[in-house]
């Protein structure tokens, strides 16, 4: 089944809500989702700074890696969230400093990388994973995020969403893809690797492809229709907003409410009745095999 | 007049209290603050009350309805009515898919737009939309009316047994087997009669709408396809 959420500010007053409404959302959408949930938070950005967003199977094992970090790294700002941490460090940097977590850490995965966007997913309840991670006291301007009932691979932390597409970019999905396997052989002879064997994370390699190619966010979901088999709805946030596809038969719940001060976007309803001003919000549906994208 | 906040009263309590009413039941006129886009409010209701739901439902509302009144004062999620057997439900704002799914009798109003798959499958319930419907409305539909105000998306009526359909505005395309009726007399005549049960006494005239329904070469065997199987 599955459920996403997704929010993006208008109003830059609402910009401290971001985590708490955004956890509020994913909290609801428990039911749909209980097996795992993720989220990605665009906050804070410097320029020449890039943050990369660390995943160790542990706290331990990530407080243990941080410190190593904070060694070899003096000017890094680590900022650990339980089984993450967010390292930001001079763009400069990065390139030494992914060798050395290949070299020094391997087993530490980066989940996420761009000026702004931090990720986070882990295994468990959405409203738990939420509160680990402390999602409510978290700034920013868009969040989206996603509660899995998983269907086409593992209950693990990889096969919880958002999956990263770039570098601030990532994907949420709703559904399940029939072609994924092929597509995954496809993908590979262009020299894209995978973690997993789940479909979401082919349908983010898809996007990366298609935009490494030369293509926007919107022209490449526009060809995804043509490629992806199966049925979904994806959220997809980049660093200055979120945008929406649904396939073109719409099976998967999809609404949408838009007010001055945010756009909202809920598999159901009730995800979005907490959020403030929604009496008078305009709400509707996204039309199948159609691109939103908002930004600002 | 009983008057339950969802806000602080479980769902499970109201449609409970909800299935214990007697047909002769005093207790006609409920109403519902605060669903907040739950599901199942009102769900198998099989006494002749009024229900009023002030706000937005989730999904499968007013389902399975015998004999009540519901009238949903918001948007309703998928599957509004779904099954209904008699009665009357009217959604103020906008309905998601499969509005009306299987219905077998009684009648659906829907004062905004219905989303994809509306009347999938209706086996003589009565849908009428003031807005516009989505792709594949009235998919295998049975018996029964669905009248729209404003547009069909694609494939209206793909598959249809012998549903009636009236869009008084443009279709985007037709299903397999559905093709465009001449509209005459008896239909116009039948379809005044679904507009006044819907409400509208002569405030439409039936002769703006166009009547599609099935051309009946899908769903009887033909002695030609003999060879195919």
């Amino acid at each position: 089944m599955c459920g996403i959420v997704g929010l993006f500010i208008k109003d830059p007053s609402l910009e401290p809500e971001l985590g708490r409404l955004t956890a509020g959302m994913l909290a609801t959408l428990s039911d749909r989702g209980p097996d795992s949930a993720g989220f990605a938070v665009y906050g804070a950005g410097k320029k020449g700074e890039t943050k990369l967003t660390l995943r160790a199977p542990s706290a331990a094992a990530m407080k243990e890696t941080a410190d190593r970090i904070g060694r070899a790294f003096s000017d890094a700002n680590i900022m650990p969230h339980d089984s993450h941490a967010v390292v930001a460090l001079d763009d400069r940097s990065v390139g030494r400093f992914m060798e050395w977590l290949a070299r020094e850490a391997p087993d530490i995965e980066i989940v996420g990388r761009g000026r702004r966007m931090e990720v986070y997913k882990e295994v468990g309840r959405p409203e738990n994973v939420a509160e680990r991670f402390d999602l409510a006291a978290m700034t920013g301007t868009h969040a989206i995020g996603h509660t899995r009932m998983a269907t086409e691979s593992a209950v693990t932390t990889d096969g919880a969403h958002p999956y990263s597409t770039g570098e601030d970019q990532c994907l949420v999905h709703n559904g399940s893809l029939s072609n994924h396997n092929n597509l995954r052989r496809v993908l590979a002879r262009e020299g894209f690797r995978f973690e997993t064997e789940n479909d979401t994370e082919v349908a983010a390699g898809y996007l990366s492809w298609k935009m490494r190619e030369g293509l926007s966010l919107g022209d490449a979901l526009k060809v995804s229709l043509d490629d992806l088999d199966g049925f979904y709805t994806f959220v997809v946030g980049t660093e200055n907003g979120f945008g929406v596809l649904r396939d073109g038969i719409a099976c998967k719940p999809a609404i949408m409410a838009e007010t001055d001060r945010y756009v909202a976007f809920g598999s159901e309803y009730r995800a979005l009745a907490g959020l403030p001003g929604i009496e008078t919000a305009r709400i509707w549906e996204p039309e199948p095999a159609t691109v939103y994208f908002w930004e600002r | 007049m009983p008057d339950v906040d969802l806000g602080s009263t479980p769902l499970r309590e109201l449609n409970a209290a909800l299935h214990r009413l007697h047909p002769d039941t005093n207790e006609r006129h409920w109403v519902i603050d605060h669903p907040a886009g739950r599901h199942a409010i009102a769900a198998g209701l099989n006494a002749p009350i009024t229900v009023e739901i002030n706000g937005p439902v989730g999904y499968y509302c007013a389902g399975m309805n015998q004999l009540a009144t519901v009238l949903i004062h918001g948007s309703a999620g998928v599957g509004v009515a779904e099954n209904m057997m008699s009665g009357f439900v009217q959604v103020a704002g906008d309905a998601s898919q499969s509005a009306g799914a299987t219905g077998r009798g009684g009648l659906l109003r829907i004062d905004g737009n219905a989303s994809s798959r509306c009347g999938i499958s209706m086996k003589g319930i009565d849908i009428v939309v003031q807005g516009s419907v989505g792709h594949m409305s009235a998919f295998m539909a049975q018996a029964g009316n669905l009248v729209v105000f404003g547009d069909a998306g694609d494939s209206l009526g793909d598959s249809i047994y012998e549903a009636r359909l009236f869009v008084r505005g443009s279709v985007k395309s037709l299903g397999a087997d559905c093709i465009e009726k001449q509209m005459r007399d008896e239909h116009k005549k039948a379809l005044h009669a679904v507009l006044n049960r819907a409400g509208f006494n002569g405030a439409v005239d039936p002769s703006e709408f166009r009547r599609y329904g099935s051309a009946r070469k899908l769903y009887n065997f033909h002695v030609d396809n003999a060879g195919a199987y």
